[in-house]
């Protein structure tokens, strides 16, 4: 549904190009908008990107162009607890987590729908290239970006029919280099910014000095083993490593070694050659449904098992307790746990569940 | 959306008969004052002009009337240049200050001390905000080279009671300075009463021009320049003066005692409505700073629990009425005031804090208007505060 012109609407702005264009976007179709940022760390040694005086700068200088008024919440309190917490313990449980599902789901739609209502608005917008679209039944369907590079449905399966009721994307379809010829239209200075990729609290180091800085107990050397259990070297902690690497191994054998699997009983890591890798099943929990509703039995759909990779058809059945079972058509050799499995029938994002590490 | 200003603690509009005094400083009368000719004569003449009329405002001598570019630069004169005199003159290195100071007060002292070996201590002060006098007694050493002692509190509003506590710095011939800025904006003062050596006025606070503030040094007190250069302002201040915000400071500075006791019975009614209907009806609510009797007449200031204060700004702002916080942070990371804190409030307190200042223009309406959509704004932060 579209809110009526004049509606406030709170747009999530990060300094970059892509909300900065949200922001506009609305702005010109007579929306009240308000900018809002929210304050997610403050920690200056790992200054988070997103939060960085730089960053709040330009979003109160866009702000400041498109005369609407803009805050900075703070959010860091619940942003340690919903994001930053789980990461650190998600490393220590042996997976590769993916913060910015939580963040998605706990701060950037919880947390800030909840801080819009304050402000007196009934809708939140951000610069995500995705779609959203009413669905014959009533409720809201969510569909990717033609692009595929750019699309971001992947990172917001976690969102609900509530969440999406009270959501716009302005971006939708749109593409990069035609949000940033929008951008030179709209004579914003953050056009030519370049596109941001790392963790946002991480800091400019990488998650590994991360994890070292905060939890340095979870990240202890321990012994690289290959599949009969044979030492063939150390590693430096397990977080380095995720399953499927082969680069920065260091360990030279017939053919080359890939990570297959990580003894966190032991703190070893697990190698073998490509043959030995690859996980055709395995359960995915947390499934979130946008629809609201779990299917009542299996259904085909195309699965992405992170955000870049091409999706592959499979079978996923659902199970108690958010759990389901997922059945590639093919092995795969980076299924990560800890990583998202997202749902698409089409063009449009069913949902997705968090990659386990118990096998079938 | 009209917008309703409720933070004249913060800054002030330029009174319209301000303005008009000063146009004629910034392009006709445009001279040097220290220039030997008839362009220099006009700006000196004006320069001095301004000095008389503030001096006999605050019954003190021109020659005691130093302007400076702001109030936080009155205080850091002040305090820095009565430091270092005092040292180079006794030895003397203590500065005794109360926990509550404006950060200009503060944070010159912490530099001071950091860097210049200087010692400071603060004096206790009650949950109102007032320095006990006996106290204060006890805290005074051999080698107190200063005391420091706001007039009125920024954040809470509490006026101290400085003419008792000047006595004892007088006996003792310890020079103290006391930041007016808030104060001096809305009572009269007289430089004999409050019995103070070294004053800060900041003419924003009060319908004059931002860029512009006075320290009244009282004759006698040694104080050494903190901004060197030509002998301008006797001394203790180099720089060409800047003559239309002087003479704009000086008309607005007269406007605040010809007017002072009306300005004054505007705002109390209006103040006094706000803080008993606060109290009132808001659940979980603290008035913070004294109560009616020891206050700024346009001042209320609130801590309500379990609530974010630098939200509850923002609301109000998306609601139009613009109004502050102790702990209001433009950059999302607030911390509770350490205003509050050293009064000792608990943080679950502390970050909520709310201050409404009116001024002269404030209506009834106004108010009223303010009050009807408080309550609903703070139910509405609250829910999602905790």
């Amino acid at each position: 549904m579209k809110p009526v012109s004049g509606s406030k609407i709170v747009v999530g702005m990060s300094g970059g190009v892509d909300s900065s264009v949200a922001a506009a976007l609305l702005k010109d179709q007579g929306y009240d908008v308000i900018g809002v940022m929210l304050r997610l760390w403050s920690d200056s040694e790992t200054e988070n990107r997103c939060c960085a005086p730089d960053a709040q700068l330009d979003a109160r200088r866009i702000a400041s162009q498109l005369d609407i008024p803009f805050y900075v919440i703070d959010a860091q309190e619940a942003f340690y607890q919903a994001v930053v917490q789980p990461f650190i313990d998600g490393y220590a449980a042996g997976n590769t987590p993916n913060p910015c599902l939580n963040c998605n789901r706990q701060i950037r739609w919880q947390f800030l729908r909840s801080r819009a209502k304050a402000l007196g608005a009934e809708y939140i917008a951000t610069g995500h290239y995705a779609r959203i679209e009413s669905s014959e039944n009533g409720g809201y369907r969510l569909l990717k970006n033609p692009d595929p590079d750019k699309d971001q449905s992947y990172f917001l399966h976690v969102l609900t029919q509530e969440d999406l009721s009270q959501t716009i994307f302005p971006l939708a379809d749109l593409s990069k280099p035609e949000v940033r010829q929008l951008a030179r239209e709209f004579g914003l200075a953050v056009a030519e910014r370049p596109d941001s990729q790392d963790l946002c609290f991480v800091g400019h180091g990488n998650y590994r000095d991360f994890l070292r800085k905060v939890n340095p107990s979870s990240i202890k050397p321990g012994p690289i083993l290959d599949l009969n259990g044979s030492v063939l070297g150390e590693h430096q902690g397990l977080a380095d490593y995720t399953i499927g690497q082969r680069k920065g191994l260091g360990i030279a054998g017939a053919e080359p070694y890939y990570v297959v699997e990580k003894d966190l009983e032991n703190n070893a890591l697990i190698i073998g050659f490509k043959n030995k890798l690859g996980r055709i099943g395995f359960y995915a929990v947390d499934i979130n449904w946008i629809n609201g509703e779990s299917p009542s039995e299996s259904i085909s759909a195309d699965i992405r098992i992170r955000y870049k990779s091409k999706a592959m058809p499979g079978k996923i059945t659902p199970l108690d307790n958010n759990l389901a079972q997922i059945d590639l058509t093919e092995s795969l050799p980076d299924i990560t746990p800890g990583q998202a499995a997202v749902f698409y029938q089409g063009q449009v994002c069913l949902g997705g569940g968090i990659i386990q590490r118990e096998a079938l | 959306m009209k917008r309703i200003y409720l933070d004249y603690a913060a800054t002030t509009p330029v009174d319209e008969r301000v303005i008009n005094v000063m146009l004629p400083y910034f392009k006709e009368k445009f001279g040097n004052p220290s220039s030997v000719h008839g362009f220099g004569q006009i700006s000196d003449s004006a320069l001095d002009k301004s000095r008389r009329s503030i001096a006999a405002n605050l019954g003190a001598a021109p020659s005691e009337i130093v302007f400076t570019s702001c109030g936080s630069e009155s205080d850091n004169l002040a305090i820095r240049g009565t430091a270092f005199s005092r040292r180079k003159q006794f030895g003397f290195n203590h500065i005794l200050i109360s926990p509550i100071e404006h950060p200009a007060v503060q944070a010159t002292a912490d530099q001071l001390s950091a860097l210049h070996g200087f010692e400071v201590s603060y004096l206790p002060v009650d949950q109102l905000g007032l320095v006990d006098r006996e106290a204060f007694v006890n805290h005074l050493r051999e080698d107190t080279a200063l005391v420091s002692i706001m007039a009125a509190n920024n954040e809470i509003g509490t006026i101290n009671h400085l003419p008792e506590i000047s006595e004892i710095c007088r006996n003792r011939g310890i020079p103290i300075h006391t930041d007016a800025v808030q104060y001096g904006a809305h009572h009269e003062i007289n430089v004999d009463t409050l019995g103070v050596d070294l004053i800060s006025l900041g003419a924003h606070k009060f319908y004059g021009p931002k860029g512009v503030g006075v320290l009244y040094v009282r004759s006698g007190t040694e104080l050494l320049p903190t901004q060197t250069g030509g002998s301008q302002e006797f001394g203790f201040r180099a720089a060409t003066e800047n003559i239309p915000l002087i003479v704009g400071m000086a008309e607005a500075y007269r406007l605040v005692q010809e007017e002072g006791p009306s300005r004054r019975e505007h705002l109390i009614p209006l103040r006094n409505q706000i803080i008993n209907f606060v109290l009132d009806e808001i659940p979980a609510s603290l008035l913070t700073g004294s109560s009616l009797q020891h206050r700024l007449p346009n001042h209320a200031s609130f801590v309500f629990e379990d609530l974010d204060g630098n939200l509850l700004v923002q609301v109000l702002d998306s609601e139009g009425f613009a109004c502050s916080s102790g702990s209001a942070c433009k950059t999302g990371d607030p911390k509770p005031s350490s205003v509050l804190t050293s009064l000792g409030y608990e943080p679950s307190w502390a970050l909520g804090s709310l201050r409404v200042t009116l001024g002269k223009d404030t209506t009834q309406k106004e108010v009223d208007q303010f009050l009807e959509i408080l309550p609903e704004c703070i139910r509405r932060v609250r829910e999602v505060s905790s």
